[in-house]
């Protein structure tokens, strides 16, 4: 049954509940067990924000720590599901993509397409993403919409703890590289989630609140902020959709585009930096497809073009806060030709 | 007249988990003299939306709740008195009355018992317990619903008696792995239910599927029983839509299942989003989809139902209903008609087959007899 679990333990039951179920899943990746190598406790950390801690209890070595060789182990999990196992791999900061990406895009992303579609590859990427950690520019970045640009990855970014554990189950089972975003911000969020495994199919977007006036897309952190500022808005008259897609590949347009339809109006909300990103990709669908619709031009909320500053106050000026998308609702809501 | 003549309406708690309504629309304006039993305004839940019904006469001479507010069970919506009551009293009963309301706390409720289970036949089946009465009703929901399919009756049976409301095995929070998925095996593992809880000569009032295991349940164990309500049962006649049966169980999103969920009611205003989204959570539980598949197997095949208890009606030595939506959609009300003397037959216009939820007071009176 149902009850109130923080995001990240939704995150644990889901690879908890996978490992009891099928053998061929294993998890890797640095610090994830914490322990190897030093003297004392084996299962010190469970990953540096102790997400995984508790599992190398229950499953001995298929939970294993690695060198800090991303490239390395990266490849190996690739390997490894090109070879009947379902790893999911922890690459502690996406911002690290860089020294593995040869792995996930040009070789995880491929094979099922190079070999006829007689390969499979089953990985699991876990990563995490986003500002307000006070991380600096190297730990803090929303690189999903890298992922999302290469065919042949899935791409995923949960928002809640429900969505979290359910998508990471649909993860494992996919038989497809998925790119599994967490951001650290919602770590500690707290919500109702099912004992029970379930999945959450991929490519349908999440209606979070039904409005008439105008259609906000948020993803991950944003969803939140989103929905608050939605919420404030209602009292004030104006009447606010807020879709998560939760998957940026695949996409669901349909469920996008059918809300623009009602509204007319669309503020796309984005922590990725602005140029090529998901809000560019999600703006350029609508007015493609669905130009008929709007009545006011498309407005994104995005973190401006630059690196994630380090200083605390830029930080979170940084961060397309619930001020910023409040402003673009009511910039799109008050457009008269 | 003085103060003690003004009636609060507030805001109904329908089923366990709810702790809050929105008000969708007010139906009457101030000024109208209210009836019991007449509606007064739309409310939405998040399960499902509804119409509440006046219980206390007077004139409604405040609306206190607006359009779009959000608020919590027992807070004032509006104020009910006669005519010969001044409006300072009623104004000075509003403000002492929202001087002293305290919403009911959400984390004593969450902590309180909720949910009970038991284990029955290999399974572990949730169900409810409200109300102390002597008379025992027991409710068993339909096909692909659980115990909240009453969340309009439970605490309008338990002004009368004590209501059992349990999930069927392969449903709501009850066991998902369905070994026999026949209506006989499920009629044995309600009747187990009710022995292991010590229950006989209860009332039994089954909906839809549950409505053919309730009589399948009476006809195989009579002392258990001592009345029967069959809610647009299965089990009656041959016709069924199957078709939604097997759209129920394909649905994967949202987008397929409202057309589908708005089958089961004659408004499909009805079916709002956190029902679909509610039954979509289910419906994504690993064993459903295979739970689900075996049930319906166990009673519809090549497009007709396979199970025939219509014959056996006359066999029934307790009092028997049937109640029916005019427009019901997923089992056709002109299974009602024909019935052996001793089962009465009401069919309701303008409704669905969601009988319980859709005309909820008219099923509650016909159910308290």
């Amino acid at each position: 049954m149902a009850r109130k679990i923080l995001f990240q333990d939704a995150i644990r039951e889901a690879l908890d509940q996978e490992m009891a179920r099928d053998p061929s899943v294993i998890v890797m990746g640095e610090d994830v067990v914490g322990g190897t190598g030093a003297p004392g406790e084996m299962d010190a950390w469970g990953g540096v924000l102790g997400v995984t801690k508790g599992l190398y209890g229950k499953y001995g070595n298929r939970i294993m720590d690695t060198p800090i060789s991303e490239s390395a182990f990266v490849g190996a999990a690739v390997g490894a599901a090109t070879c009947g196992m379902r790893p999911v791999v922890e690459l502690m900061f996406i911002d690290f993509m860089g020294v593995c990406f040869d792995q996930i895009y040009n070789q995880a992303a491929k094979f099922r397409y190079m070999f006829g579609g007689k390969a499979q590859t089953p990985v699991v990427v876990r990563t995490m993403i986003g500002a307000g950690f006070r991380a600096a520019a190297q730990h803090s970045q929303c690189l999903y919409p890298m992922f999302t640009h290469v065919p042949g990855l899935k791409v995923v970014v949960p928002s809640s703890p429900y969505d979290a554990k359910g998508l990471l189950i649909q993860a494992i089972r996919d038989n497809d590289p998925v790119i599994f975003c967490e951001h650290k911000a919602l770590y500690a969020m707290e919500g109702e989630v099912p004992e029970e495994s379930y999945t959450i199919p991929f490519g349908e977007a999440n209606v979070v609140r039904e409005g008439k006036d105008v259609t906000v897309v948020a993803l991950g952190r944003m969803v939140g902020f989103a929905t608050k500022v939605a919420d404030d808005l209602a009292k004030g008259g104006i009447s606010c959709e807020v879709i998560d897609p939760r998957t940026t590949s695949p996409f669901d347009e349909d469920t996008v585009l059918e809300s623009v339809e009602n509204t007319g109006r669309l503020v796309v909300v984005d922590e990725a930096s602005p140029r090529c990103g998901m809000a560019a990709d999600i703006a350029a669908l609508v007015a493609q497809k669905g130009f008929s619709f709007l009545e006011a031009p498309i407005e994104m909320v995005t973190a401006p073009h630059t690196p994630v500053p380090f200083n605390g106050v830029l930080e979170d000026l940084y961060i397309p806060g619930p001020a910023k998308i409040e402003a673009a609702i009511r910039k799109v809501k008050g457009y008269k030709g | 007249m003085s103060a003690s003549d003004i009636r609060p309406i507030t805001m109904p708690k329908w089923g366990l988990s709810m702790t809050e309504g929105k008000v969708v629309a007010w139906l009457v304006d101030e000024g109208r003299t209210i009836n019991v039993g007449d509606e007064l305004l739309d409310i939405e839940t998040e399960k499902i939306a509804n119409t509440f019904e006046a219980l206390d006469a007077g004139v409604l001479r405040r609306k206190v709740a607006d359009v779009d507010a959000s608020l919590p069970i027992g807070a004032l919506l509006g104020v009910l008195a006669p005519a010969s009551v001044s409006d300072a009293d009623v104004d000075a009963y509003i403000a002492e009355f929202q001087a002293n309301y305290v919403p009911p706390a959400v984390e004593e409720e969450a902590s309180g018992p909720r949910y009970e289970f038991l284990d029955v036949h290999g399974y572990r089946l949730r169900y409810t317990r409200t109300g102390e009465g002597t008379q025992i009703y027991v409710l068993v929901h339909g096909f692909g619903g659980d115990l909240d399919n009453w969340l309009f009756n439970i605490d309008a049976l338990a002004a009368v008696g004590t209501v059992y409301a349990l999930d069927l095995p392969g449903h709501g929070e009850s066991t998902k792995a369905v070994t026999a998925g026949s209506v006989q095996a499920l009629a044995e593992d309600l009747c187990a239910f009710l022995t292991s809880l010590e229950l006989s000569g209860v009332h039994l009032v089954g909906h839809s599927l549950g409505g053919a295991i309730c009589l399948a349940a009476a006809l195989a164990h009579p002392k258990l029983v001592g009345a029967l309500s069959l809610l647009a049962p299965a089990g009656l006649g041959p016709e069924i839509n199957a078709q939604y049966l097997a759209d129920f169980v394909a649905g994967e999103s949202r987008r397929d299942m409202k057309p589908v969920l708005q089958q089961l009611v004659a408004d499909p205003e009805l079916v709002n989003r956190t029902m679909i989204d509610a039954i979509l959570k289910y419906k994504r539980l690993d064993g459903v989809g295979r739970a689900l598949t075996a049930i319906a197997a166990g009673f519809v095949a090549g497009g007709k139902q396979s199970v025939a208890l219509r014959g056996r009606l006359g066999e029934l030595a307790i009092p028997a209903q049937v109640i029916w939506g005019a427009e019901d959609r997923i089992i056709p009300a002109s299974h009602a008609a024909g019935l052996p003397a001793g089962v009465t037959a009401t069919v309701l216009p303008g409704v669905g087959h969601l009988v319980q939820m859709e005309a909820a007071s008219d099923v509650n009176r016909l159910l308290k007899g």
